[in-house]
């Protein structure tokens, strides 16, 4: 298993990136960590003319926060942010998140701008950006935008990407006070890939009461799905064991699952439903282990 | 600096066990297969070609890859560790021998990727849990062994270098 021919490029600056995209036409293709690309050429599911290799490119690759915003280059490795001290103080469930990508030596070299970009529907990263309303800062040779990752994600493996754009920075808003997160993940072993996964953050006055609620499912749905409807559920409740009843049978009402050998259509629907109340249970309990400290 | 051009070959230099290799490789040449057949270093095996099985393991740049899933030009100017480089000359290493003592081989054809594995697996905690071990070796498969021996060996390792 060889990847048919192809033409390589490895630039120094995004500049130079953006260029030789852009020369290469809709037959070229940057490549990060290699993680998900590569075995796609190993099997010649994928081929291509040319390859802009943005291994080089430190000016991708930084953790920076500007007061409430966390800024992470796309070129950062999911190792990276895995154990990045900054990130654990201003947004841990990205580094819970980041500890269930695959396995270390995927870590070691897989960036979470190509896990955004690949968009597999069951990925850890996808999911985070959706449940905290990340930002994606986009950049082609002539042009920059900003989209909301809850619009990136179009259908499996298919973004709002062109050709000609590089994914350049993830923007996270820092977890506010109060905030508290669950994170379930249903697998196999360590290291697969979800068959379901649920992500929330809350924020929860002193007496634990819920004044915002953001929830999103991974693996259950065609793109990770954030579920606004919960949200009015939760706002304003302790934790009651119906009221988190009724948010986890809303989120499995809202996927529209598709079935293969892991896991049935409904089996992942009802893990849906199973999973939300353990999230959410997990997101209540941090704030009683606060109090108590 | 002049501009960057796409290629089709390409000269690269790498550090391979200590020792430097410069090469000419076409772009598309998989790392792995530039060190079993450019190199001749065929203690790093070859399984599935599309990272699940980790008996392509090695370390680069101190960090455990698939060299799989890296073409040989990005190890251009990199310094790689295989198997052939854990021993001191006849000396085996703390793993090799862990290994040995506690069977935790059969067939041996994982054996490489999960001792590269594990050299960065306690490089990054010392003093593993063995949940940690399972998590830190799950990305490496193996058919014979049923991995309870080759968990034991890393322990061992793990608790000797706490004595
Ligand atoms: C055995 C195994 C297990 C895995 N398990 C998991 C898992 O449990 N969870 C999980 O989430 N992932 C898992 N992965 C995938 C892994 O996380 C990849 O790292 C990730 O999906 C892709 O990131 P990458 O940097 O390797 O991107 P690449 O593979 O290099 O690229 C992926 C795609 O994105 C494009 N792309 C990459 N970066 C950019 C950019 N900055 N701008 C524009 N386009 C870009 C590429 O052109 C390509 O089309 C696993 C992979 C393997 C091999
Ligand atoms: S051969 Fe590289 S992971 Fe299987
Ligand atoms: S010893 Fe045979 S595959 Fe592991």
């Amino acid at each position: 298993m060889k990847p048919a021919p192809f033409k390589y490029a490895r630039p120094d600056s995004v500049d130079e990136a953006l260029a030789l995209l852009q020369a290469g036409g809709d037959e070229a293709k940057v490549l990060a960590g290699g993680q998900s690309f590569v075995p796609l050429l190993n099997l010649r599911m994928a081929s291509v003319e040319s390859i802009v290799d943005l291994n080089r490119l430190d000016d991708l690759a930084y953790i920076k926060r500007d007061n409430d915003t966390l800024r992470i280059g796309a070129m950062t490795r999911h190792r990276q942010i895995e154990v990045s001290d900054e990130i654990r103080a201003a947004q841990p469930l990205l580094c819970r998140a980041a500890a269930e990508v695959g396995h270390l030596a995927i870590r070691n070299r897989g960036t979470i701008g190509g896990s955004l970009v690949h968009a597999d529907p069951a990925a850890e990263w996808p999911l985070v950006a959706a449940v905290l309303d990340a930002q994606c800062v986009l950049r082609s040779q002539d042009n920059s935008r900003t989209i909301a990752a809850r619009e990136f994600f179009l259908a499996p493996l298919m973004t709002a990407i062109e050709p000609n754009e590089i994914l350049c920075e993830v923007r996270f808003p820092v977890a506010p006070v109060g905030a508290v997160w669950g994170f379930q993940e249903l697998c196999r072993r360590p290291g697969d890939f979800a068959i379901v996964a649920i992500a929330c953050q809350l924020t929860l006055d002193d007496g634990g009461t819920c004044s915002t609620a953001s929830l999103a499912v991974g693996g259950a749905h065609s793109t990770p799905l954030h579920v606004a409807e919960v949200e009015p559920i939760i706002s304003g409740s302790q934790g009651e064991a119906a009221v988190m009843t009724a948010a986890a049978e809303k989120a499995a009402a809202a996927v529209d699952p598709s079935g293969d050998v892991h896991g049935s259509a409904d089996y992942r629907r009802r893990m849906v439903k199973v999973l939300t109340q353990r999230a959410l249970k997990e997101a209540w309990a941090q704030k009683r282990k606060r109090a108590l400290q | 600096m002049a501009e960057t051009q796409f290629a089709e070959s390409q000269t690269i230099r790498v550090r391979v066990n200590g020792q430097e290799y410069e090469r000419e490789v076409p772009v598309r040449r998989l790392l792995a297969d530039f060190i079993r057949h450019d190199l001749g270093l065929t203690a790093t095996h070859l399984g599935c070609e599309h990272g699940v099985c980790g008996a392509c393991t090695i370390i680069m740049d101190g960090e455990s890859v698939r060299s799989c899933l890296l073409f040989a030009v990005q190890a251009d100017g990199a310094e790689l560790q295989t198997l052939e480089g854990l021993a001191d000359g006849d000396d085996m290493h703390p793993l090799q021998q862990a290994f040995w003592d506690n069977h935790a081989l059969q067939c041996g054809f994982c054996t490489s990727g999960f001792l590269m594995s594990a050299v960065d697996l306690l490089d990054k905690h010392p003093r593993p849990s063995e949940e940690e071990i399972r998590h830190g070796l799950s990305g490496n498969l193996c058919r014979c062994t049923g991995y309870a021996n080759i968990i034991k060996a890393v322990q061992a390792v793990a608790e000797q270098s706490q004595s």
